[in-house]
């Protein structure tokens, strides 16, 4: 049985963040996967099906993989690397996906849809259609369709459909739109996948509860190596659900410290950034109270970094509260940061982690040398890389690799 | 008393057109809504421009983007109200997102439109659950929450009609706001529902365009709500007021052909 979710109020609020910011027509929807996910947390037949899928379909447990050599190469605390890279399709996001698939099918629904920066949630949400025989349609900003096209093609392998969304800046932001718009307009057959721990309650709360299990993992797994608590969890924050994720065991625990890393795109100050936390202020967007990139009238900002899975000009609304409680830190990589990063994890451990994923690592890198050898860190790989081989390629001028 | 209600009286029909504030400019949306108001539109809605429309279909995105590239800001939306103002005391209604007023803060963008004859607010992503936050303003500075009603709202009607100072607006198609031909709410049905539940003109819109689908929705409701017509003619005519007039003449008559007693 999942243990109830501490941080998640039954006012739907993290502090003042959260609640359900849609238009009514969704309204009665979001009543109803309430209702079922609320069931679900002390369903034993769901928790089964559930943890059966996380095992023998997912590969889970994901490895805790204690990376010697980046330890020893930058002098200071113990690092860890929690594997979610070497779950089935290859990043975090299937944990969330097959906790809301099995929803979706107990609210009857025959028809998946998702939004994807990246491609890994697209991925994970078409191979859980696969799975189910559902029909399936992903929503992926025209932007981050050519960046990461190979991902375009596996969702489409899947039996996906693939819908490139032109409006905006055709990026993640985008993609949410067009979804919120597809499942207000068939709110009957279709089931709104959110890949992040953001958009209108019960989401944040649901997710964090899917993803949660990477961090009920680790704990175990770094008590039986270490025989005590980690120090420091770092991970990156898009929307934030591979974070909420890795916290959610130790949010209750201050002796662990806990990193969010965002992408600071060509930096904090160039103004082409998805740093929320740092330069965000509080809206309403998405169907949720958080912390946006906004102008002073409240439009929402272009964002920009290399990875499309970070460029989200919003995060969750349980980091903000984390934020703004000061539970929890939230720091800035840039573009030319994790890029190095991508080179040294596969040159030091031999790991070609996602490009989002490797926001955390180059803050590691920063973190570790500043902590005593007997510290540990949990630095979460929420993805494999080879979906971004080829722009890491072109962003170092390597030509003809596509 | 609700201004907005006064509209309302003696069982008078309403045509209720709307344009986008801005779309193409704050002069043009000037000229259009006084044109609007010429035709004999009851209430003009005014759309303030948020750069993620969700509710909204292409032709009200288009507008919008159309509004930002003219300059619109949101004190460049009071400023044309203030300019109608001089010249006419139409009821107006703004449509926007609850991050624009919650930006601009709650007291004081209802301040505002108390000042400046702005009688009430739909803010589509500010459902009943979430109201709450703004109505200690709205009802402080006399401005109507007009609440959104959709084919899925079943059991939720009493819950939602609650603080229909104003009037209430039914949305009469699922997904985003654009013109169709069929309407996928019984009608007839949802308005006998709410007529149990609430004495709040009910208006119906999402979708409306031609004198015709007007008529027969007014059969049923106390008004009409037509945007992206509307909005469309703004986009394809260089010089729109005149254009939207003498479409506003047509559905206000369709419209009042539905009166009882006509
Ligand atoms: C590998 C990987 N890591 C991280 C993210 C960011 O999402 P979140 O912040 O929800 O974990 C993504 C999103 O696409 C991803 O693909």
């Amino acid at each position: 049985m999942l243990k109830d979710n501490q941080t998640a109020k039954q006012d739907n609020r993290f502090g003042e963040f959260g609640g359900q910011y849609v238009p009514e027509t969704l309204m009665a929807e979001l009543d109803k996967l309430t209702q079922a996910f609320e069931a679900c947390k002390t369903d034993p037949a769901f928790q089964k099906e559930f943890h059966d899928l996380l095992n023998n379909y997912a590969n889970r447990p994901s490895l805790l993989y204690y990376a010697k050599n980046m330890t020893e190469d930058l002098g200071g605390a113990k690092i860890y690397l929690k594997r979610e890279d070497l779950n089935h399709t290859g990043a975090h996001k299937i944990n969330n996906v097959l906790g809301q698939v099995l929803l979706a099918k107990k609210l009857g629904k025959t028809r998946l849809i998702a939004e994807t920066g990246a491609g890994q949630h697209g991925v994970a949400t078409a191979t859980a259609a696969a799975l189910f025989g559902m029909d399936c349609e992903i929503f992926m900003g025209k932007e981050d369709t050519e960046r990461q096209r190979l991902n375009v093609y596996r969702m489409e392998l899947l039996g996906a459909k693939v819908r490139p969304i032109t409006s905006g800046q055709g990026l993640l932001k985008d993609a949410v739109n067009a979804a919120l718009q597809d499942w207000a307009a068939h709110p009957d057959d279709t089931y709104y996948l959110i890949g992040s721990a953001m958009g209108p309650a019960p989401y944040p709360a649901m997710v964090k509860e899917f993803q949660s299990v990477i961090s009920k993992e680790s704990k175990q797994q770094i008590q039986a190596v270490e025989g005590k608590l980690p120090d420091a969890i770092v991970a990156c924050v898009g929307g934030g659900s591979n974070a909420i994720g890795s916290f959610a065991e130790y949010i209750d625990d201050p002796r662990v410290k806990l990193y969010g890393v965002e992408a600071a795109g060509k930096g904090i100050h160039s103004g082409k950034t998805a740093a929320t936390m740092e330069l965000g202020t509080p809206g309403i967007f998405h169907g949720m109270k958080s912390v946006f990139l906004q102008n002073d009238e409240g439009q929402i900002d272009k964002v920009y970094t290399i990875s499309a899975g970070l460029d989200y000009p919003g995060i969750g609304p349980e980091h903000a509260a984390l934020a703004a409680s000061g539970r929890a830190t939230y720091v800035g990589i840039t573009d030319d940061e994790a890029v190095a990063a991508f080179e040294y994890i596969a040159k030091e451990e031999g790991i070609i982690a996602a490009i989002e994923s490797c926001h955390a690592v180059a803050y590691v890198q920063k973190l570790a040398p500043t902590m005593p050898k007997d510290a540990t860190i949990i630095c979460t790989l929420s993805g494999r890389g080879d979906k971004d081989v080829a722009s890491i390629a072109k962003y170092r001028g390597v030509e003809g690799i596509e | 008393m609700s201004k907005l209600r006064d509209v309302f009286q003696n069982g008078h029909k309403a045509f209720i057109p709307f344009v986008t504030a801005g779309d193409p400019s704050a002069d043009s949306t000037v000229s259009q809504v006084l044109a609007l108001a010429d035709a004999g539109a009851d209430i003009v809605e005014l759309g303030v421009p948020f750069s993620d429309p969700i509710a909204d279909g292409p032709v009200i995105q288009a507008a919008g983007l159309r509004a930002f590239a003219g300059g619109i800001t949101v004190n460049g939306v009071f400023a044309i109200v203030a300019k109608i103002r001089e010249r006419s005391q139409v009821p107006l209604v703004f449509l926007t997102y609850a991050n624009i007023p919650f930006k601009y803060g709650y007291d004081k963008f209802t301040a505002r439109c108390e000042e400046l004859g702005v009688y009430g607010l739909v803010i589509p992503d500010l459902p009943a659950e979430e109201a709450g936050e703004i109505l200690p303003y709205t009802e402080k500075h006399h401005v109507d929450l007009i609440p959104l009603i959709s084919p899925t709202s079943g059991p939720r009607l009493p819950k939602l009609v609650k603080h229909a100072t104003g009037f209430i607006y039914i949305v009469s198609a699922l997904g985003v706001t654009g013109q169709r031909d069929g309407f996928s709410v019984n009608l007839p049905e949802l308005i006998q529902q709410l007529r149990q539940v609430t004495d709040a003109p009910l208006c119906i819109g999402f979708g409306v365009h031609t004198p015709a689908q007007a008529e027969t929705l007014a059969k049923e409701a106390d008004g009409v709500i037509v945007g992206s017509a509307i909005v469309q003619m703004v986009a394809d005519n260089p010089d729109p007021a005149p254009v939207i007039g003498a479409y506003t003449k047509q559905m206000v008559a369709a419209v009042q052909a539905a009166q009882v007693g006509n």
